[in-house]
C-alpha cells in the first residue's frame, strides 16, 4: 500500500513538471473550450464517460477539426468513442453524430498522450461557438482492490483518472461527477474544491486550465456488479435457404473481478445469501429475437438443466444458470444455439441480390465481449458475398462443409475486440444465390436411394452362383 | 374394348405376388419392423435425458475413441496416459480393447465421407442401439441355421427386446458389450453354418468373426501375447485342442494301417505318451510359473463365495456379485420358463446346431448364476432357445388348426353320404376338443408375448436408461427433480483447477474425472493396482494427520467424495466405504475392519466407532454439515441417505478446505493446503 501511494506520489510530480514545462511551449491553438462538464459512470464494469464540451472558435480562420486527448491507459481500455454535435436551443434540440478518426497531432508536445479527432458537419467561424457531446466506454478499467477476496467480503476497486479534463486546448471552466454505485466509498483523493454527496463525488468547478493540465485522482469504492466478461464469443449464423437460420454461440465467460480466495463454503452461500459473495453470479440473462425455436445451452460434456426461456410476439428472453455460481476468476465455458425463421432476417436487394440483416452482437445482456467473431455461413453455391458493418471489423473468408456438402459453404468472419452492448447495431451480408442449388441435396439423397433399390433389384435377378 | 378390361386383369395379375414372395415380403419387412423396434426401444434415455454418454466405463471408452479421432490409430496404439494412475500412467494403447473405438471412428469416417456433419459423441451413443439392431438379424439367421425360419423370426423379435440385452446395449452405454454380443453371436452362428455346410469360407468368416470379437471384448491379441499359452484360464480349451489333435493323427495312422491289431498296439502307446506329454509340460509349467494360476476373477466364476474372502476389490463390484432369482425374473420374464421348453425341443430334434446352442445355453445359464453382468451373454442363448420353444409350439398349433380345418371342410362337402364319412366322424370325434385345446393355447402364448413385450418395454424405460451421471428423483409436487451435481463437480474441476491438478477419489469416479473434467486421478476404474487403490483407501479411513502423510505423497492436490446425505442419494462413498476399508487392509494391516464396526454394525450416529467418526472420509462428507437442516422437522445434520442424525457434527480439518460444492452437496470437492511454515522460520522472519 505504502509502495503504491509512493509511486502514484511520483507520477505526479512527474506530471506537475511535464505540465510546467508543456504550458510554456504553447502551440498554435484554434479553439478554446469555454465550458466542459464530465459525467463519469462507475456504477458496473462498463464505464460510461459523457462529456459535454462547448467549444469556441478563437483563431482567425474556420475549422473544422476538434481534437481529443486521452493518455495512453484510457486508450488501451477504450471501447468506443462517440461524438455528437448539438445544435439547437433549450428544449429544440437536435443532435447529428459526428465522426471521430484516432489521429497523430504532428507538432504535439512530448506528452504521453493519444489524440482523436472530431470532424465537424460544417466549419466553425471565427468567434463561433458550438456544444458537442462525447461518449467514451472503457471497459476492463477498475482495478480490484485487495485482488483476492474471500467469499464473505464485498469487492472493492479502484477507479484512476485526472480531476482535470486532458485536452489539448485551454479550459475556461471545467466540472466532473463521478458516481459510485453505492454510498461506501473507502477513499478518494480531494482536488479541492471537491464535495461527496451520497453516491456522487463532485470535482471542481476549475477554472481557466491551461492546455494538458492534470491532476491524478483515485477513487476506492465498492463495486458488487457482475464483472461478467466474455472472453471470447464466436456467433455462428448459418443460413438455409429452406426456411431456417440457425445461430450458434460459444461462449467463454469469465468473472473478471477480484480473484476468489480460500474456501468456496456452500452451507454460507445457500444460507446467507446477501452477506457471502455478493459480488459472484448466478444468472445471465439472453435476450433472443422473436419467433425463436429449439432453443438449446449446453457445454462439451451435456446439457445444462438450469435455464427458462419465456417467449412473446416481440423478443424472447432466455435466463441462463451456469452450472456453478461464479467467484472472481472462475470460468465457464457453453453454447448457446437457436433456430429462426429465415423470412424475418434475409431480404431480396433491388440488384437481384440476397442480404442477411442481422444483430452484430452478444445476447447476452450488458456483457463486454473481449473477442467477438461472427461467422455468417452462407448456403452452399453463393457467391461474391460483401458485409456491410457500421464500425470498422476485421473481415476474412472461410468455407465449411456441413452435412451433404460437396464444394464447402462460403463463410464470412467479422472479428471485433473490446465490444460492449453500445455496438450493437444491425449489419448486412450481400450475397448472390442460384435457387437451383437449393435443389442439389434433395436429388442427391433422392438419387441415392435410388441407386440402392436398383442394386437390390439387380441383385435378385442376376444369378451370381458359379456352379450351374 | 373388351382388350382392355382383359389387359388391365392381367396386370393385375403380374402384381399379384406368389406366395412365396409373399412369404419372403412378410419375412422382410417383418426384420426391418423387428431392426427399427431394437433401435428406438433404446432411445428412451435420449428422449428421458439427452444424448450423453452413460455411468463409469463408457466414459473412458468414449474419450479413448476421441483421443483416436484426434490423433489417429498410431498414435492411440503407442498412447501413455499421463492423467491416470498418477504418477504410475497407464499405457492405455496396449491395454484397452481396441474393436469398440475403432468401430465407432470406422461409423464415423463413413459418415463424414457420405457428408453427414454427425459429431463423434452421437456415433458413440448411438453404437450400441446400431448394433443391437443387427444382432437381431444375426439372431435370425442364426435361429434359422438351427431349427427354421420361424423360429428365427421369434429370436429376432425376444432378442430385440429382452431386457438381459437391453441393460447393456441402451442409447450411451458406450461399452464393450454392445459390440461383443453382436460379434459374439455372429461368430457362433458362422460357426455352427461352417460345421453345417462344411464350406471353408463360412469358416474363415467364422474365425475373422471370432478375432473382431476378441478385440472388442477379451483377448486381444497384440495385449494378450502368450497369455493363450500361459494363463491357467486356457488350459482345459488348449488341453482340448491337444486331444482333437491326437486324435485325428491316430484317425490319419488307422486309415494308414490295415492291420488292427498293430494299430491297437499303436494306440496305446501314442495315447500313454500324449497323456504323459501333456501331463508333465502342465506340471512343468506350473511349478516353474510359465503358467500363471487361475486369477481371482476365474476363481469366483467356479466358487461363488470365493471373492468375497479372498479379493475384496472384485466384490466390492456390484456386477460380480452372484444373480439373485428376481434379476433372472426381471432380465428374462417368460424366456425363464420358456427356456426349459426350447432345451426339450432342442433334445428332441437333436443335430449338431442344437447341440451346440444347448451347450451355449446351459454353460452360460450356470454363469449368469454366478455373476450378474453375465447375464448378457446367457441372454442370446436364452432367446435363440425360447425362440425354439415359441416357433415349435405355435406351428404345431395352427398345423394343428389348419389341418383339422380342412378335415372339417372336406367332411362338410362330403358329409351327406358314404361309408368314409363315417369313419372320418370318428376320427374327428376327438378333434373338436382339440381345436378348442389348440386356440386356447394360441390365445395363452399370444397373451403371455404380449406381457413379454409390456414387461420389456417397461423394464426399458424405468430401470435401465437411466445414465447415472444425471439423477431424477419426483419432487414434492409429482414434478421432475433433476441433480446433475456430477457435472457440476467434473466441469468446475475441468474449468477452475490448474491444468495439472492431481484428483484423489475413488476409484470408481476416475474415468468420469478424466473425460469430463479433464485431470489427473490417482485411480480409476480400470483397478490394475491393487496396492494403489488399498493406499488411497487407506487414506481415506485414516485419521486426517495420517492421511495427509499419504496424500502429500501422492502429490495430491484435490479430494473428491461423493455424499447422498442431503439428498437421500444412497450409493455415495459413505455406503462404499467399508469396501474401501476392506480393500485398503487387505494390503495395509495397519486399518482393521472392527474398527470401524460396533458390534459388527456399521454406523455414522452417535453411536458409531470413534474411528469412524474421525476418519479422513467422513470428516470430508460430513464437514459443515452439521449446520445444515436437510429435512422439516429433523435436527441439524440429519442424513437422509442412511435416516440418521450424524455423530459428529464438529468437523475440523486441518490440512484440507473446502474447494467447491454442488448445489445438492452429492460432489464435494476439497484443497489440499500447501504445508505450514514452521514456527521459528516465521518468527526469525518479523522477530
Amino acid at each position: 500500500m505504502e509502495a503504491w501511494i509512493r509511486a502514484r506520489v511520483t507520477l505526479a510530480l512527474t506530471l506537475f513538471a511535464l505540465l510546467f514545462f508543456v504550458s510554456r511551449s504553447s502551440p498554435p491553438l484554434q479553439f478554446v473550450i469555454s465550458n466542459a462538464e464530465r459525467r463519469i459512470d462507475l456504477s458496473s464494469h462498463i464505464i460510461n464517460v459523457h462529456l459535454t464540451l462547448k467549444v469556441e472558435n478563437t483563431g482567425t480562420r474556420p475549422a473544422s477539426e476538434v481534437v481529443l486527448a486521452l493518455t495512453p491507459t484510457e486508450v488501451d481500455h477504450l471501447a468506443m468513442v462517440d461524438a455528437l454535435a448539438i445544435k439547437g436551443k433549450r428544449k429544440k434540440t437536435t443532435s447529428v453524430r459526428l465522426e471521430v478518426k484516432p489521429t497523430e497531432l504532428p507538432d504535439a508536445p512530448p506528452i504521453d498522450a493519444k489524440y482523436f479527432t472530431i470532424y465537424l458537419a460544417d466549419p466553425l467561424n471565427s468567434g463561433e461557438s458550438t456544444t458537442l457531446e462525447v461518449l467514451y466506454v472503457f471497459t476492463h478499467f477498475l482495478e480490484p482492490f485487495p485482488a483476492e477476496i474471500a467469499q464473505s467480503e464485498s469487492q472493492l476497486v479502484f477507479y484512476h483518472d485526472t480531476a482535470l479534463i486532458l485536452s489539448p486546448y485551454h479550459i475556461k471552466q471545467q466540472t466532473t461527477f463521478i458516481k459510485t454505485p453505492s454510498t461506501k466509498v473507502e477513499s478518494f483523493i480531494r482536488v479541492e474544491p471537491t464535495k461527496r454527496v451520497g453516491t456522487e463525488i463532485k470535482y471542481g468547478p476549475y477554472e481557466d486550465c491551461p492546455p494538458y493540465s492534470i491532476s491524478p485522482i483515485h477513487v476506492h469504492f465498492e463495486n458488487n456488479s457482475p464483472f461478467a466478461v466474455v472472453e471470447e464469443l464466436v456467433q455462428e449464423i448459418e443460413i438455409s435457404h429452406w426456411g431456417n437460420i440457425q445461430v450458434t454461440g460459444h461462449y467463454t465467460l469469465v468473472h473478471a473481478g477480484a480473484r476468489h480466495k480460500g474456501v468456496f463454503s456452500r452451507v454460507d452461500y445457500q444460507s446467507r445469501q446477501f452477506s457471502n459473495g455478493a459480488s459472484s453470479f448466478r444468472y445471465l440473462l439472453a435476450r433472443l429475437p422473436a419467433r425463436v425455436h429449439s432453443v438449446y445451452y449446453r457445454d462439451e460434456i451435456g446439457n445444462i438443466s438450469s435455464s427458462h426461456l419465456r417467449t412473446n410476439s416481440l423478443k424472447s428472453e432466455l435466463e441462463i444458470e451456469p452450472r456453478y455460481p461464479l467467484f472472481g476468476g472462475w470460468k465457464a465455458t457453453f453454447v448457446i444455439g437457436y433456430g429462426l425463421p429465415l423470412q424475418d432476417f434475409l431480404f431480396e436487394s433491388s440488384d437481384d441480390k440476397r442480404y442477411l440483416n442481422f444483430t452484430f452482437g452478444c445476447p447476452l445482456i450488458g456483457m463486454v465481449v473481449d473477442k467477438l467473431t461472427i461467422k455468417v455461413v452462407l448456403p452452399e453455391g453463393s457467391t461474391d458475398p460483401s458485409p456491410v458493418v457500421p464500425f470498422p471489423v476485421e473481415h476474412r473468408l472461410e468455407a465449411k462443409y456441413s452435412s451433404l456438402d460437396v464444394i464447402g459453404r462460403t463463410v464470412v468472419v467479422l472479428e471485433k475486440k473490446n465490444f460492449v452492448p453500445m455496438h450493437n447495431s444491425h449489419f448486412q451480408v450481400y450475397y448472390t444465390f442460384n435457387p437451383i442449388f437449393m435443389l442439389a441435396e434433395p436429388l442427391m439423397l433422392a438419387s441415392a436411394f435410388f441407386m440402392f433399390f436398383v442394386a437390390c433389384v439387380a441383385y435378385i435377378h442376376i444369378d451370381l452362383s458359379i456352379r450351374k | 374394348m373388351a382388350t382392355m378390361p382383359a389387359s388391365a386383369s392381367d396386370l393385375l395379375k403380374s402384381f399379384k405376388l406368389k406366395t412365396k414372395q409373399q412369404e419372403l415380403l412378410i419375412r422382410v419387412s417383418i426384420l426391418c419392423l423387428v431392426y427399427i423396434l431394437a433401435f428406438i426401444t433404446r432411445l428412451f434415455s435420449v428422449l428421458r435425458y439427452e444424448s450423453m454418454i452413460h455411468e463409469f466405463d463408457p466414459y473412458f471408452n468414449y474419450r479413448t475413441t476421441l483421443y483416436l479421432t484426434e490423433n489417429g490409430f498410431y498414435d492411440f496404439w503407442n498412447w501413455f496416459d499421463y492423467e491416470s494412475w498418477y504418477p504410475l500412467g497407464r499405457i492405455v494403447g496396449g491395454t484397452l480393447y481396441p474393436g469398440l473405438m475403432v468401430t465407432a471412428v470406422l461409423i464415423y469416417r463413413i459418415l463424414r465421407f457420405l457428408r453427414f456433419a454427425v459429431h463423434i459423441r452421437e456415433v458413440c451413443v448411438l453404437t450400441a442401439p446400431f448394433f443391437a439392431s443387427n444382432t437381431t438379424l444375426v439372431a435370425y439367421f442364426f435361429g434359422k441355421e438351427i431349427w427354421d425360419s420361424g423360429a428365427g423370426l421369434v429370436a429376432a423379435i425376444l432378442i430385440a427386446i429382452c431386457p438381459g440385452y437391453i441393460s447393456r446395449s441402451v442409447a450411451g452405454s458406450y461399452d464393450n458389450e454392445g459390440v461383443a454380443i453382436f460379434a459374439l453371436l455372429f461368430t457362433f452362428y458362422v460357426f455352427v453354418k461352417a460345421v453345417n455346410t462344411g464350406s471353408l469360407a463360412w469358416s474363415l468368416a467364422s474365425a475373422f468373426g471370432y478375432f473382431y470379437m476378441v478385440s472388442a471384448w477379451g483377448g486381444y491379441i497384440r495385449f494378450v501375447g502368450f497369455q493363450h499359452v500361459q494363463s491357467g484360464e486356457h488350459m482345459a480349451a488348449m488341453g482340448v485342442f491337444f486331444l482333437m489333435q491326437v486324435f485325428y493323427f491316430l484317425d490319419w495312422v488307422k486309415h494308414m494301417l490295415s492291420d488292427t491289431k498293430l494299430f491297437q498296439a499303436f494306440l496305446r502307446i501314442t495315447v500313454t505318451c500324449a497323456v504323459a506329454v501333456g501331463g508333465i509340460a502342465l506340471g512343468l509349467g506350473m511349478v516353474s510359473g510359465y503358467i500363471s494360476p487361475w486369477t481371482g476373477r476365474f476363481y469366483s466364476l467356479l466358487d461363488p463365495t470365493y471373492a468375497k474372502d479372498h479379493i475384496p476389490i472384485i466384490a466390492s463390484v456390484s456386477e460380480h456379485q452372484p444373480t439373485a432369482w428376481s434379476s433372472f425374473m426381471f432380465d428374462f420374464h417368460i424366456l425363464l420358463f420358456l427356456f426349459p421348453a426350447g432345451l426339450y425341443f432342442c433334445f428332441k430334434r437333436l443335430s449338431d446346431a442344437t447341440i451346440f446352442i444347448v451347450m451355449y445355453g446351459l454353460t452360460s445359464m450356470y454363469f449368469a448364476g454366478v455373476m450378474v453382468r453375465l447375464i448378457l451373454v446367457a441372454t442370446p442363448a436364452v432367446c435363440l432357445i425360447s425362440a425354439i420353444a415359441v416357433s415349435a409350439t405355435v406351428k404345431n398349433l395352427t398345423v394343428l388348426l389348419r389341418s383339422k380345418n380342412k378335415v372339417v371342410q372336406t367332411g362338410s362337402t362330403k358329409g351327406s353320404g358314404g361309408s368314409k364319412s363315417s369313419s372320418k366322424a370318428l376320427l374327428d370325434q376327438s378333434q373338436p376338443f382339440q381345436k378348442n385345446g389348440a386356440i386356447a393355447l394360441l390365445f395363452g402364448a399370444f397373451y403371455l408375448l404380449s406381457r413379454y413385450a409390456t414387461h420389456c418395454t417397461w423394464v426399458t424405460s424405468e430401470a435401465y436408461s437411466s445414465p447415472s451421471i444425471v439423477l431424477a428423483a419426483r419432487g414434492a409436487h409429482g414434478n421432475r427433480v433433476i441433480f446433475d451435481d456430477y457435472r457440476e463437480a467434473y466441469f468446475w474441476l475441468r474449468q477452475n483447477t490448474p491444468q495439472d491438478a492431481k484428483v484423489m477419489s475413488w476409484w470408481d469416479y476416475g474415468y468420469q474425472i478424466t473425460a469430463m473434467g479433464n485431470r489427473t486421478v490417482i485411480v480409476d476404474n480400470n483397478t490394475w493396482n491393487n496396492t494403489h487403490i488399498a493406499t488411497v483407501g487407506r487414506a481415506m479411513s485414516s485419521y486426517e494427520d495420517e492421511a495427509i502423510e499419504i496424500i502429500r505423497s501422492l502429490d495430491v492436490d484435490y479430494v473428491l467424495v461423493v455424499f447422498g446425505g442431503v439428498t437421500g442419494y444412497s450409493s455415495d462413498d459413505i455406503n462404499k466405504f467399508l469396501w474401501m476399508v476392506r480393500i485398503g487392509g487387505g494390503v495395509f494391516p495397519v486399518i482393521k475392519e472392527p474398527d470401524y464396526l460396533v458390534n459388527g454394525e456399521y454406523r455414522v450416529d452417535k453411536g458409531a466407532a470413534p474411528k469412524m467418526l474421525n476418519c479422513l472420509m467422513y470428516k470430508l462428507c460430513y464437514y459443515r454439515f452439521g449446520e445444515m437442516l436437510t429435512e422439516y422437522g429433523k435436527p441439524p445434520g440429519y442424513d437422509r441417505a442412511r435416516g440418521v442424525e450424524i455423530g459428529n457434527k464438529d468437523v475440523k480439518l486441518e490440512h484440507l478446505e473446502e474447494a467447491f460444492t454442488t448445489s445438492n452437496w452429492i460432489v464435494r470437492i476439497y484443497r489440499v493446503k500447501p504445508p505450514n511454515n514452521r514456527w521459528w522460520l516465521n518468527r526469525y522472519k518479523f522477530g
